[in-house]
């Protein structure tokens, strides 16, 4: 403790490269902030989908709607604690650009299958006892400012109302938070029974998905599901929602890997350039170590007071930067406006950083402090 | 003048010969600059060939015509006497077969994806003989046409490399349905040819839509018929339509993914240079504190401090110039051209693009790496031109 003053004086020393260096290590992990946080988004979700939820889907493809009598035959499958139904409404608010998922959904067992979702409760009451009532989530309530009475206005894209018009309103009853930080608050749902009728009532739905009594059992339970609908006219394809999640990852394809990777590469560059600054300021010193030898310091002394000036240097540095991206995504989160719902900076995320942050250190201050241990005073001394 | 000029030269020329004396610092924020232009460029490539992918699948003189409201083919719903009576509007361009017009469903199939293995959205598309005259350009480079009235598949050159299991000669089943790859097309690069082909009298009883389409495609007299056309249709009272320039449809799904990807480039590469500069600051400073000497002793045999300060911005401007170029040129050589497909939000189906490094992107990149150069190497120059010359000579 009694070498701080001295390791504070070093670190004085060039006042001009130290702000500077602090700042770029600053930057660095404000970018790895965010990398963490793009590749998170990138994965949709893959992380929190739950485990004893199966989706069954058409087996041609996701748009082809499903007959809702399947809805029972489903319900006796063994293994299956409660299914639910959700239908794509589509709906546009004020402008195609204001992109946000809109469900028909059973709003009673859709709330059960989904726990994450967290209504207050008088809030679900007014929700279930209003047929036209309608609940979003916080990402998407706060995008638009919408408070819990609002009217919210939208214009169907292929739900043609019974009257033929294209314009749908819905009460706005609740808002819902995320029971975890990955948990997708941007969506709308709505009730079924009100598309019913005040729309196409078409008998069909989008997709079921099954809450089941065993994880260990989803391969089975979905086989079964299967079963009961093949060689009818619309077979289904049942899977985890997490396969599910996976494949839709999939399908966004490699732009998020990519992103990441390259991103990454720029950021170990960066940590390249900084970790060259940090070794070549202690270089410089080579005579005011030698001198600390000769007032009596060893060798180790030496090493640690070298080493801890860039771990310091780096540790400090890097964990301000990675508050600052903390802080920025979460108070901004999806910066693309309901393009990636799921933005967020993962715990990992800030651990990872943490730990590159005193490598970084370690590793810049471990070259030039092995050097300066092993300096001999006299060839230090006749340099200039 | 021509005086201060040999100034400026004399002093850029001592200050760039002595690069070589430090060259881990000069190297270093170099280095940073070219990590900087090459994720600039990289990222941005993505949205740039998306978006030419997406442009070059519209021309201005094809209209597409698709219910009111719908904003995408997916959503669209036409009844086969609504497609009859488009066909015949004024505008649309005619020949001996009948007016360039196809009335054609849009579906979306199953089908898994080579790098993944995992299922996909593609687009599976019924067309009417006139498509290929609608599009421009579009080629069976192996194989023939689908037949008409049989399970037949055309597909895209793009589809049959992404995804598995549409080569020609082989069968697919969706549904109750069974057909046969029977060719393969391009397209100039369009995003047709993503998708698959077949004929729409097929596609419609296999998908249960009755005697009903999606949209019609219709190729104009020229691309100023189009309000006469879009006129003629919106004001029949027999129609329900919206009609939209084929290129302004495509602009219009492509802005999903390239606001997506711009928004995301921009602010890594605003962080990314931040931090940059920092490091550009960082060796130009010392690089003005190795040379105080020097400097110092010119001041005091008569040179002025502008040529010491433009001198210190040239060269910073220098390095921050073969920082830009090694960026953009890395960025070229690893992702110019890479092929990769995504889903298309707009229409919840497929695109297979390649990445595009465009050369106003190139020129971007490097105009963003002299910023930073610029902006590294002026507070430095500033400060080189500010010390008091006895001081200076002074200093060890």
């Amino acid at each position: 403790m009694k070498f701080l003053p001295l390791l504070w004086g070093s670190l004085k020393r060039r006042k001009a490269r130290t702000t500077f260096t602090v700042l770029s290590i600053v930057f660095s992990f404000l970018l790895f902030g965010f990398l963490m946080a793009i590749r998170q988004a990138f994965r949709m979700g893959v992380d929190v989908s739950g485990a004893d939820r199966l989706l069954s889907i058409h087996k041609v493809s996701l748009i082809q709607p499903l007959p809702i009598s399947y809805l029972d035959r489903i319900a006796q499958v063994p293994g299956v604690k409660l299914v639910t139904h959700s239908t794509w409404f589509g709906g546009i608010y004020q402008d195609p650009k204001n992109f946000f998922g809109q469900m028909a959904v059973d709003p009673e067992t859709f709330l059960t299958v989904y726990p994450e979702f967290i209504l207050k409760p008088a809030e679900r009451q007014a929700w279930l006892a209003d047929r036209q009532g309608a609940i979003v989530g916080i990402a998407t309530a706060k995008r638009f400012g919408w408070k819990v009475g609002d009217k919210i206005p939208l214009q169907a894209t292929y739900m043609r109302k019974r009257d033929g018009s294209l314009g749908w309103e819905f009460n706005l009853d609740g808002i819902f938070t995320g029971a975890e930080k990955g948990t997708d608050t941007s969506n709308f749902y709505f009730h079924y029974d009100y598309l019913k009728e005040a729309g196409p009532d078409r008998g069909t739905v989008g997709w079921f998905i099954e809450r089941i009594a065993d994880p260990k059992s989803a391969t089975a339970v979905g086989k079964t599901i299967d079963e009961r609908f093949a060689n009818s006219p619309a077979e289904t394809k049942t899977s985890t929602e997490q396969a599910f999640a996976q494949g839709f990852a999939n399908q966004v394809g490699d732009i998020g890997e990519l992103i990441t990777a390259i991103v990454s590469a720029a950021f170990f560059i960066i940590l390249l350039v900084v970790g060259n600054t940090i070794a070549q300021s202690v270089r410089e010193r080579t005579s005011e170590l030698a001198v600390l030898k000769t007032l009596g310091f060893t060798n180790r002394q030496v090493l640690v007071l070298v080493l801890a000036e860039s771990l310091l240097l780096a540790v400090v540095a890097g964990g301000f930067g990675l508050l600052i991206a903390w802080t920025i995504i979460t108070v901004t989160g999806d910066p693309t406006h309901g393009f990636l719902p799921v933005f967020y900076l993962p715990e990992y995320g800030l651990v990872l950083g943490a730990v590159i942050a005193v490598l970084l250190g370690l590793l810049a201050g471990v070259l030039p402090a092995l050097q300066a241990m092993r300096l001999r005073i006299v060839d230090a001394l006749r340099r200039v | 003048m021509g005086n201060w000029l040999s100034q400026v030269a004399a002093v850029t020329l001592l200050n760039l010969r002595t690069i070589k004396e430090r060259k881990g610092a000069s190297a270093s924020a170099a280095f940073g600059v070219a990590g900087v232009v090459t994720v600039f460029v990289a990222v941005l490539s993505i949205a740039a060939g998306f978006q030419k992918t997406m442009s070059s699948s519209g021309s201005p003189d094809t209209a597409i015509v698709l219910r009111s409201g719908s904003n995408s083919e997916m959503m669209s719903g036409l009844r086969h006497e609504d497609t009859r009576v488009i066909a015949d509007a004024p505008g649309v361009q005619r020949t001996a077969a009948g007016p360039t017009a196809s009335a054609e469903l849009y579906v979306i199939v199953d089908v898994p994806k080579r790098s993944t293995g995992t299922e996909a959205n593609v687009p599976l598309r019924g067309v009417q003989a006139a498509a290929f005259d609608v599009r421009n350009g579009v080629r069976v480079v192996e194989g023939r046409r689908f037949q008409p009235g049989k399970n037949e598949i055309l597909v895209g050159r793009a589809a049959a490399q992404q995804f598995t299991g549409l080569d020609v000669g082989s069968t697919q089943r969706w549904g109750e349905n069974v057909w046969t790859v029977v060719g393969k097309f391009t397209s100039g690069g369009s995003v047709a040819e993503s998708e698959l082909w077949c004929d729409a009298g097929v596609l419609q009883p296999a998908y249960r839509r009755g005697d009903t389409f999606q949209a019609v495609y219709a190729k104009l007299d020229s691309a100023a018929a189009f309000p006469k056309f879009k006129d003629a249709l919106t004001t029949d009272p027999r129609l329900n339509v919206s009609v939209v320039r084929e290129s302004d449809y495509y602009a219009e799904q492509s802005r999903a993914m390239t606001t997506l990807v711009t928004v995301l480039g921009s602010i890594i590469a605003v962080i990314m240079a931040v931090g940059a500069v920092f490091g550009a600051l960082n060796t130009m400073y010392s690089a003005v504190a190795a040379r105080t000497r020097e400097i110092a002793t010119l001041r005091a045999i008569g040179f002025r401090s502008s040529p010491v300060v433009i001198s210190v911005l040239i060269e910073s401007l220098f390095l921050a110039l073969l920082g830009g170029i090694v960026g953009a040129v890395v960025a070229y050589v690893a992702f110019n051209g890479y092929e990769t497909s995504t889903l298309n939000w707009s229409s919840f189906s497929q695109v297979a693009f390649a990445f595009a490094v465009t050369p106003r992107l190139v020129v971007e990149g490097v105009v963003y790496a002299l910023v930073m150069g610029l902006i590294g190497g002026l507070f430095p120059a500033i400060r080189a031109a500010r010390m008091p010359v006895v001081n200076a000579l002074r200093e060890l």
